[in-house]
């Protein structure tokens, strides 16, 4: 405490001040730091289970097949924001022993009047097997591009790493397919049934 | 100290007319604006309210369309926590804290002017983002709930832009506004008022501002992020272009956890001056009191991710949240200790401030109950968005923050007008407001322990009887508020002329300089350093 105040606050408050305003723009950094960061941690950890997992086809080849256990896969399959694909695993779910490559296929129509292009996007529950679930091929690996009316079947072929904590014996699969076109989503259409204050009972829905 | 107030009255009084408050650097009248325009939005949001409740009175959908219901619920979050309680709660320290700490202002007076005129215009754009949804073309409302979550707030119409310009606005006025407070609070005060001296609610207001300058730009740089996702084609939270929508729920709750307890804390230090007063005892254990602010603050910064349970965390992460949320308990019910023992074996007298400081630690004992329950993992995966963590949040802000500034604002009204508030009027309310809240939200207790889900505009029917009375105590807690400005608007008029010292308790422990002064104070006050005994 200084015992003269009104002589020295002035020059005493700006260095205050300053010292806040860097913890200010310091915060402000790190918001924006925690993106990579975040990316960083996921990748890593796998915590967020979307990781692509690719390795190459010689690496799946020398891993060693453990045919004393049973994994059962589950393969799950989502269309985000209506986009009008029809997008089906076409099994339900598959058993396999660690360190066995697997080929399984998917199957995706475009039911739109106009060509769509799309990226699907991998999900791994529980997220702990993300890290430990390898793919040589995915249809995931890049965007697809459907013409109307087109429709085709999509490889992915895995293998699950021996070093699967014996714990988890069913893995489900997920993808959801999103449009790469981002624009529809952003719907600044007009919603008419607004524009009363007592309103109608159909929820607008059109997302 | 009398020789110090008659030099006061050498200095100018304040401008006249509207260049009074336009161009105000005086933190009296910047406090009193403060207050005005949280007044306001006190009766704005609570108008979103009685929309809310009238709604919910009956299943089905009688008033509004869902997404205009989800936008006044989530207008309604940001109007009381942006556009009330904080600005209130910066009003009092405005007004106080120069005063209590013997300084002859704020140490950024102009700083202080615009980080207050820069809330009306938040307010426009708020309100603004709320009427845009009925020009034809501009999208979707806001539909999101105050916590903004992408991948929906990425979706919404127009309206949501302006309410992100308006939150960043929100955000650069408290930002402003903590500076100038800490920097007071650290520089300005009197000689002879070290930081042990200094009354509970400066230090409660460093630790809000301290915790304001750290989470408020994190906050910013959130919804930056979402307008860039908007427009730019960035991909912060899209996971197409392989971003994350669970990245903004941490940026999101990393600012919005410790913002419960900025809400908090400023009440808290009114509580700390008000118990003392009217137990006429000093406050039981000043020192551990800060101590615990202290570990609040620091404890509060890390435990984000307890809104966030359902997201699917790692086990040693949701363990890690779970054990410091609970620890959070342990301060807050120590604070709640110090006080019941400062009011233990005390003489106390029973003013309006005092019932709203005994119901408080009632009350909000029950909110940190509840917030024990929340914090358990298994027990949050069934209580999480239902309406029982809104009964929860509730009991924390209504009493804990809301509450604690109806305190206060009894508490000083004698020192800021120079008039006596009718104390049977100031009962009357205090009864009327606290019953009402109770009746509102305690039944919501149960319905959301019986599944009702929270942010939706129906229910089912199983659910009427316990809405139905939320609906009947919230048209009356919104009613008492009549009263409540009756009495405000009274007291500034007129009454019977306040002491300088109008609760003579105020005098114990660690007071502050503001009862030197006269009531109402002069325009300029301890131009000169007061001298301390
Ligand atoms: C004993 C201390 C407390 C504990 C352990 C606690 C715990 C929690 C937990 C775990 C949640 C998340 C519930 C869910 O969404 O499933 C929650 C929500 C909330 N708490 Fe507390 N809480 C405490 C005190 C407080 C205080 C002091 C305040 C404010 C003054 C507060 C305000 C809120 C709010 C506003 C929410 C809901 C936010 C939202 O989802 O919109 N809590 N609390
Ligand atoms: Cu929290």
């Amino acid at each position: 405490m200084n015992q003269n105040p009104q002589h020295t606050s002035k020059q005493q408050n700006a260095k205050t001040v300053r010292l806040m305003f860097l913890i200010v723009i310091g915060m402000f950094g790190f918001g924006f730091a925690m993106v990579p960061l975040y990316d960083l941690l996921c990748s890593v950890t796998g915590l967020n289970g979307s990781t692509t997992g690719r390795i190459q086809d010689e690496t799946a080849l020398t891993s060693r097949v453990d045919y004393n256990r049973i994994v059962t896969v589950e393969f799950d399959a989502t269309n985000n924001a209506d986009l009008p694909w029809e997008f089906r695993p076409t099994i339900k779910k598959v058993d396999v022993h660690p360190g066995e490559i697997k080929e399984v296929t998917y199957f995706v129509k475009n039911n739109a009047n106009h060509a769509i292009i799309a990226q699907a996007i991998p999900g791994i529950t529980p997220w702990q097997a993300t890290n430990h679930f390898n793919k040589t091929e995915c249809f995931c690996f890049k965007q697809q591009k459907l013409e109307p009316g087109e429709g085709k079947e999509m490889a992915l072929r895995f293998v699950i790493d021996p070093t699967l904590p014996k714990e988890y014996r069913t893995i489900t699969l997920s993808y959801t397919f999103m449009d790469t076109d981002r624009s529809k989503l952003k719907q600044n259409g007009d919603m008419p049934e607004l524009h009363t204050f007592v309103i109608s009972k159909t929820p607008n829905n059109n997302i | 100290m009398s020789a110090v107030i008659h030099e006061d009255h050498h200095h100018d009084g304040p401008p006249a007319g509207f260049k009074r408050w336009l161009y105000s650097t005086n933190h009296k009248d910047i406090g009193t604006m403060y207050l005005i325009f949280a007044l306001v939005m006190l009766f704005i949001g609570g108008g979103m309210a009685m929309i809310i409740r009238a709604e919910l009175f009956m299943p089905g959908i009688q008033i509004v369309n869902p997404d205009l219901y989800n936008n006044l619920l989530t207008d309604h979050a940001l109007i009381m926590i942006f556009g009330m309680v904080m600005p209130a709660a910066a009003g009092m320290a405005n007004w106080m804290i120069p005063m209590m700490i013997g300084a002859p202002d704020m140490a950024l007076p102009r700083m202080n002017n615009m980080s207050f005129w820069l809330l009306p215009a938040a307010a426009i754009l708020l309100l603004s983002s709320l009427l845009v949804q009925f020009i034809p073309g501009t999208g979707v409302p806001i539909n999101t709930g105050w916590t903004l979550y992408p991948p929906l707030s990425v979706q919404t119409g127009m309206g949501m832009d302006l309410l992100i310009f308006s939150v960043h606005l929100l955000g650069i006025s408290s930002i402003m506004a903590s500076i100038n407070i800490v920097t007071t609070i650290l520089n300005m005060r009197a000689p002879g008022m070290p930081f042990m001296k200094m009354p509970l609610f400066v230090w409660a207001w460093l630790f809000t501002g301290l915790l304001l300058i750290i989470v408020m730009p994190v906050l910013a740089g959130g919804v930056t992020m979402l307008l860039f996702d908007r427009h730019f084609g960035t991909s912060f939270f899209d996971a197409a272009g392989g971003g994350d929508p669970v990245l903004f729920q941490h940026l999101f709750w990393f600012f919005g956890h410790p913002e419960v307890y900025v809400l908090l804390l400023p009440s808290i230090g009114v509580l700390g001056l008000v118990i003392p007063t009217f137990s006429r005892k000093p406050l039981f254990g000043y020192k551990p009191l800060v101590f615990f602010m202290g570990f609040l603050f620091a404890l509060g910064l890390v435990v984000w991710a307890h809104h966030q349970y359902t997201i699917g965390m790692s086990l040693g992460a949701t363990t890690y949240f779970m054990i410091g949320t609970i620890l959070i308990s342990i301060p807050i019910g120590l604070m709640l200790f110090n006080f019941i023992f400062t009011m233990w074996r005390g003489s106390l007298t029973f003013e309006t401030p005092m019932l709203f400081g005994i119901a408080i630690i009632l009350m909000f004992a029950f909110a940190g109950v509840t917030g024990v329950m929340l914090a358990v993992v298994p027990a949050d995966l069934q209580y999480h968005d239902s309406y029982f963590v809104v009964a929860h949040f509730h009991y924390a802000l209504i009493p804990g923050a809301v509450f604690g500034l109806y305190a206060g604002v009894f508490y000083w009204l004698p020192k800021w007008t120079g008039h006596m508030y009718n104390e049977k009027q100031g009962k009357i309310f205090f009864w009327w407001t606290t019953l009402s809240f109770n009746l509102t939200f305690f039944p919501q207790h149960f319905s959301g322990l019986a599944g009702m889900p929270r942010r939706i505009v129906d229910y089912n029917i199983q659910y009427i009887e316990f809405n139905q009375i939320s609906s009947i105590g919230g048209f009356l807690f919104g009613l008492s508020h009549l009263l409540f400005l009756y009495i405000i608007i009274k007291t500034v008029k007129g009454g019977e002329k306040a002491a300088d010292k109008p609760w003579e308790g105020a005098q114990i422990g660690t007071p502050g300089l503001e009862w030197t002064l006269p009531s109402p104070p002069p325009f300029h006050s301890f131009t000169t350093p007061p001298q301390i005994k």
